[in-house]
């Protein structure tokens, strides 16, 4: 199988006056096409800079990434930029869904970026799999918490990605809607043989994944493969 | 980049914050409406007195002189021929037998014929065809209004009775304004009282030319040029007062554009500082388009379109609020323009106003929208990511900047008479923006750091809310002020002014002086001055005199070398008086005073500094004076710098006793009546007795001043209008930009239990300290604008009025505070679950 994303000997420092702090140290994995994948450790440990570094939103201090067979080490920033939007999906904690755009128009946001023309069925579908088809002309502000993450599913979705990374998704929502919403991912995860990332600090969710790397201070400690159910 | 994600974006984007953006737009609106109405204007006016340029002058041609023709241009004039009419001017005491009061006026004689083009418009209507045959006067509407004449009523000129016929509206050759300054009185020439014109006053005679065979009148003058110079007399053409006029209302118009120019930049600052906040809450959504794969290209572009879309809705807006507010225009400046302005709307004035417009905003949120390129994808993933470092250190922002404020230079150069007057405007500007900008950033920042935590705590609040982030205190504070710092300068100096004349008039000073009186009337004068009861406080005897050559050079050769410039003081003529003592307004600074003269070698006299100056003469030059065609060879032995401000009689030349005495001579006296009353008393009983007699009292020369500055007056205000406007709507944007942070802040205070009451409070605190510093800083300002004007330019004692600047202080910080609440409704009584659900 194809490898999508392979990451080696990653480290990333931040330096801030005279101090410099490694929040990431030598880090390395690699994941192929349909692998699930999750990132846990305790709070600072480094894993949203993990995840932002992997799908390119900020460069390492050392080491290689390589998304889909670009080195985005040599990319610059707008290259970048066209690599996530043909091959990224991406979910956040807090939604973010675009305040001003209705569900339906911010499913879209990430197609017609790349110009692609008649996505509004698209868009219209994958909102009905999340089950908000009769939600598409409602903005974020009318939907709850819950209904605004399946919103932002949806837009990670649109553009077909090789690799879906979600920082935390369920971090703001109940377990009931979680348990919706992981159904929802694992399903697409499946259908369409997207990879997920995830980062969670829900031992439950971690679990669902093929594989599992526990970061502490930076440091990758333990890769397990959970075997399958 | 997708062009077609970035418009359908930018117009989705914008959804929610249209309304807002059409209130951060209308500050640019103003400046563009202000733009394309006074251009517009210009252009129609120029268009008026292109097509009515022959009644400018009102004849072909036209001849003047300051003497009676002398015989061979009278030869000159009989060879010209055409219709031919005459004119002669004076000013003179014009006494009204019905109210029974006299008033100096400009006195025109006319022949028939005049005005050969255009008409003079009177109340009745028509008037103007009867008064030569009917000998009767038409007389100014404003002079018959401040003396409650009627039509039917009298005037006497002089030793001539005239009735009434009408009142002058309109006059060829003159706006109405000239009026307010010296209103005129027209008359047949025939019959005129000629001791009037004979006996010391200046006369202007002057004849008009009509050419029925179609002659060029601009050849023909050329030729006669060189005869014309010769005998002093002057000459216009149709041409040359078309370009006089063009020239002086280019000038007015132009001045107005600088106007414009302010409220333009105001309104540039306006958008800039909206854009601002506007940017800042959206670098979530930034953020995010740059996480699913947008360029920095395509996120830039896509606010820069918004600011485009905004840019041509505020020039669209702009030119039909200009277009409506040009009508306005004509009718306030009417009584100075020689023309009617019929209303056209200027295709041209609209492009330009709404393309400056457009440009104007596009330069003013580059640099608010630079801030979109260094959002970084991180920030969706934390929020509040790193505050960006300081906009100066980015290189892009100073291009922004410069090119800002090239541009905005530049337009100042279009729009000014000269680009010299266009710089000194801008740097003038800059340097107000400068101070006015370190002024109020200090008082904030000193006012939230010494407000004594003793204070309530709804106080302390509403001070600490001016630096919440991303307020834009400063930008309110600045141009409230600059609008406050407008009108206070103006109320200062004002007062200043008032002040002066108020001295002038108080204590023992003269205030009436009577003029052109004959050395046998000085005697009878004063002695009917003492039956009045005024003392008289001064009598000097005037010659006047001509230079008749400078060092042996006489004035002829001076003007016919081509390469010395004469100015006006080597033409004029000099009214000189003689004495043995310099005067308490004069002081000598070079040279020695010498009172007496034996007769023997040049005649020692005294040059005031700055006519020497202007007649390139200094200490021991010598100067052959024409006194009335006697020549009397002159040396300068002292220069003396002379107080004009005070009302006395004051020279440019001082002679010594027994030089001038046997020269024909007029006496001035200046005397002081104890009000209004014994004033017009006295003015009537000495006209009655001698009509040559002029006089002038200070009530009357505070009139023309108070003409005069309410008329520079209003341009101010306007000015100050739009900067307070300006400064409102920045405050009506600010408090609607930060309307979320807001509700945020007051579900906060619920929630820890204070109640609406509490709330409103808060913010009504801070929304008058907002106005109290705006306003302070600009009466702070002005003050010291004030004082050095009236040091270095009034030369005056600078007084303070505070009534008028405290009743300033109230108005604005009323004004802040009322347009703040109303634009806060609602938003402190949002529901506390809204806020918390909404994460915009
Ligand atoms: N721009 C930055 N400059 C300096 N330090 C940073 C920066 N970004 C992150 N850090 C630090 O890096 C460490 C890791 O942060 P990161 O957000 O990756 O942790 P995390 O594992 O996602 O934690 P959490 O579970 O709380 O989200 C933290 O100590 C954080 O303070
Ligand atoms: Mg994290």
């Amino acid at each position: 199988m194809a490898v999508v994303l392979s990451v080696r000997d990653l480290t990333k420092t931040f330096k801030s006056g005279s101090r410099s702090l490694t929040v990431l140290d030598s880090v390395s994995f690699d994941l192929e096409e349909g692998d699930t994948f999750s990132i846990v450790g305790p709070s600072g440990s480094g894993k949203t800079t993990l995840l932002g570094l992997c799908a390119g939103l900020d460069g390492p201090t050392r080491g290689s990434i390589s998304l889909c067979g670009h080195d985005m080490g040599s990319l610059g920033e707008d290259e970048r930029a066209r690599v996530r939007n043909e091959h990224v999906g991406f979910v956040f904690q807090s939604f973010r869904l675009l305040p001003t755009l209705t569900a339906l128009e911010n499913v879209m946001v990430p197609a017609e970026l790349r110009g692609r023309r008649g996505i509004v069925d698209g868009a219209r579908d994958l909102l009905a799999e999340v089950g908000l088809g009769d939600r598409l002309g409602h903005y974020p502000t009318q939907l709850s918490g819950g209904e605004q993450q399946r919103v932002a599913l949806a837009r990670a979705f649109i553009n077909k990605p090789d690799i879906l990374f979600a920082d935390e998704p369920t971090g703001n929502l109940d377990a009931e809607t979680s348990a919706h919403l992981e159904e929802i991912m694992f399903r697409l995860n499946r259908t369409a043989g997207t990879t997920l990332v995830l980062v969670t600090h829900d031992a439950e969710l971690a679990s669902r994944t093929g594989r599992i790397l526990r970061l502490r201070g930076g440091k990758a400690v333990e890769q397990e493969v959970v075997p399958a159910p | 980049m997708s062009m077609r994600f970035t418009a359908s974006f930018a117009w989705r984007d914008s959804r929610g914050s249209r309304r807002r953006m059409l209130l951060f737009i209308s500050s640019m609106v103003l400046g563009v409406a202000a733009l394309v109405s006074i251009n517009s204007f210009g252009d129609n006016l120029e268009r008026a007195i292109d097509n009515e340029a022959r009644t400018l002058l009102g004849a072909d041609l036209s001849f003047e002189s300051d003497n009676p023709f002398p015989d061979d241009i009278e030869a000159l004039i009989d060879s010209i021929g055409g219709n031919q009419s005459r004119r002669t001017s004076f000013s003179s005491m014009a006494f009204f037998p019905a109210p029974g009061k006299a008033r100096l006026a400009t006195v025109r004689a006319h022949e028939p014929g005049y005005p050969f083009y255009g008409s003079v418009v009177t109340e009745p209507a028509g008037a103007a065809d009867r008064y030569l045959e009917a000998a009767g006067a038409l007389v100014d509407g404003t002079l018959m209004n401040q003396f409650e004449v009627e039509t039917g009523d009298s005037v006497r000129i002089g030793n001539q009775t005239y009735p009434i016929l009408g009142r002058i509206l309109e006059t060829p050759r003159e706006s109405a304004a000239v009026g307010l300054f010296s209103p005129r009185i027209y008359i047949p020439l025939a019959g005129l009282d000629t001791t009037l014109t004979t006996l010391g006053s200046r006369v202007e005679y002057e004849v008009y030319f009509q050419f029925p065979d179609g002659r060029d009148a601009d050849a023909l003058r050329d030729s006669l040029q060189a005869t014309l110079r010769a005998a002093d007399v002057g000459s216009d053409t149709v041409r040359e007062e078309q370009e006089g006029w063009s020239r002086a209302l280019t000038n007015l118009y132009r001045f107005l554009g600088l106007v414009g120019f302010m409220s333009l930049l105001l309104g540039g600052l306006g958008v800039a500082s909206s854009i601002h906040v506007y940017v800042k809450q959206r670098i979530a959504t930034v953020a995010v388009l740059r996480v699913y794969g947008a360029s920095v290209a395509t996120t830039v572009a896509v606010y820069l379109v918004q600011a485009i879309g905004m840019g041509i809705v505020g020039a669209l807006l702009g030119s039909f609020v200009g277009v409506g507010l040009q009508t306005l225009i004509p009718v306030l400046l009417s009584d100075f323009l020689p023309v009617d302005v019929v209303f056209a709307v200027s295709w041209p004035a609209v492009l330009l106003g709404s393309g400056i417009g457009l440009g104007v905003t596009i330069l003013f949120t580059l640099m608010p929208l630079l801030r979109v390129r260094s959002v970084s994808p991180l920030d969706a993933l934390r929020s509040g990511a790193d505050e960006h470092a300081s906009p100066l250190r980015d290189p892009w922002w100073w291009v922004a900047t410069a090119m800002a404020a090239s541009g905005l230079v530049a337009f100042a150069i279009i729009q000014a008479p000269d680009w010299k007057v266009g710089l000194g405007y801008s740097a003038g500007l800059a340097a107000v923006f400068l101070v006015l900008a370190g002024l109020s950033s200090l008082l904030v920042k000193g006012l939230v750091r010494f407000t004594p935590a003793s204070l309530p705590y709804v106080i302390r609040q509403g001070v600490a809310n001016l630096y919440r982030p991303n307020n834009q205190t400063l930008m309110m504070v600045f141009s409230l002020g600059l609008g406050t710092f407008l009108i206070s300068t103006l109320l200062v100096s004002q007062q200043v002014l008032l002040d002066q004349l108020d001295v002038l008039g108080g204590g023992e000073q003269p205030n009436l002086i009577m003029y052109d009186i004959q050395p046998d009337q000085v005697a009878p004068v004063e002695q009917l001055l003492a039956q009045q009861g005024v003392p008289v406080m001064s009598s000097v005897p005037i010659v006047t005199m001509r230079l008749e050559a400078i060092n042996d050079e006489t004035i002829d050769a001076m003007r016919e070398d081509t390469t010395q410039r004469l100015s006006w003081a080597h033409r004029r003529e000099y009214r000189s008086t003689f004495r043995s003592t310099l005067t308490k307004s004069e002081t000598l600074v070079e040279g020695a005073f010498q009172g007496i003269w034996d007769g023997t070698g040049a005649i020692p006299v005294s040059a005031e500094v700055d006519v020497a100056e202007e007649l390139g003469v200094d200490l021991g030059d010598r100067i052959t004076w024409n006194v009335q065609g006697v020549m009397l060879d002159a040396e300068i032995t002292s220069l003396r710098e002379v107080d004009w401000q005070r009302l006395e009689t004051n020279f440019f030349f001082v002679f010594p006793e027994g030089a001038l005495e046997q020269a024909p001579a007029f006496h001035v006296v200046m005397t002081r009546a104890a009000d209004d009353e014994q004033s017009a008393r006295l003015q009537s009983a000495v006209v009655e007795a001698y009509p040559n007699v002029s006089s002038i009292d200070l009530a009357l020369i505070l009139g023309v001043f108070d003409a005069i500055f309410s008329r520079i007056a209003f341009i101010i205000r306007f000015m100050a209008l739009f900067s307070i406007l300006t400064g409102l709507i920045v405050l009506a944007s600010a408090v609607i930009v930060s309307r979320f942070q807001r509700m945020q802040e007051s579900v906060l205070l619920k929630t820890l239990g204070a109640s609406r009451h509490t709330v409103l409070q808060i913010m009504a605190v801070e929304y008058t300290v907002l106005g109290f510093v705006s306003a302070l800083t600009g009466i702070l300002l002005a003050i010291i604008a004030g004082w050095s004007l009236s040091y270095f330019v009034f030369e005056a004692t600078f007084v303070l009025h505070a009534v008028p600047l405290l009743l300033l202080l109230g108005t604005v910080m009323l004004l802040t505070l009322v347009i703040g609440m109303l634009n806060s409704r609602g938003v402190y009584e949002r529901e506390t679950m809204d806020v918390l659900r909404s994460e915009i």
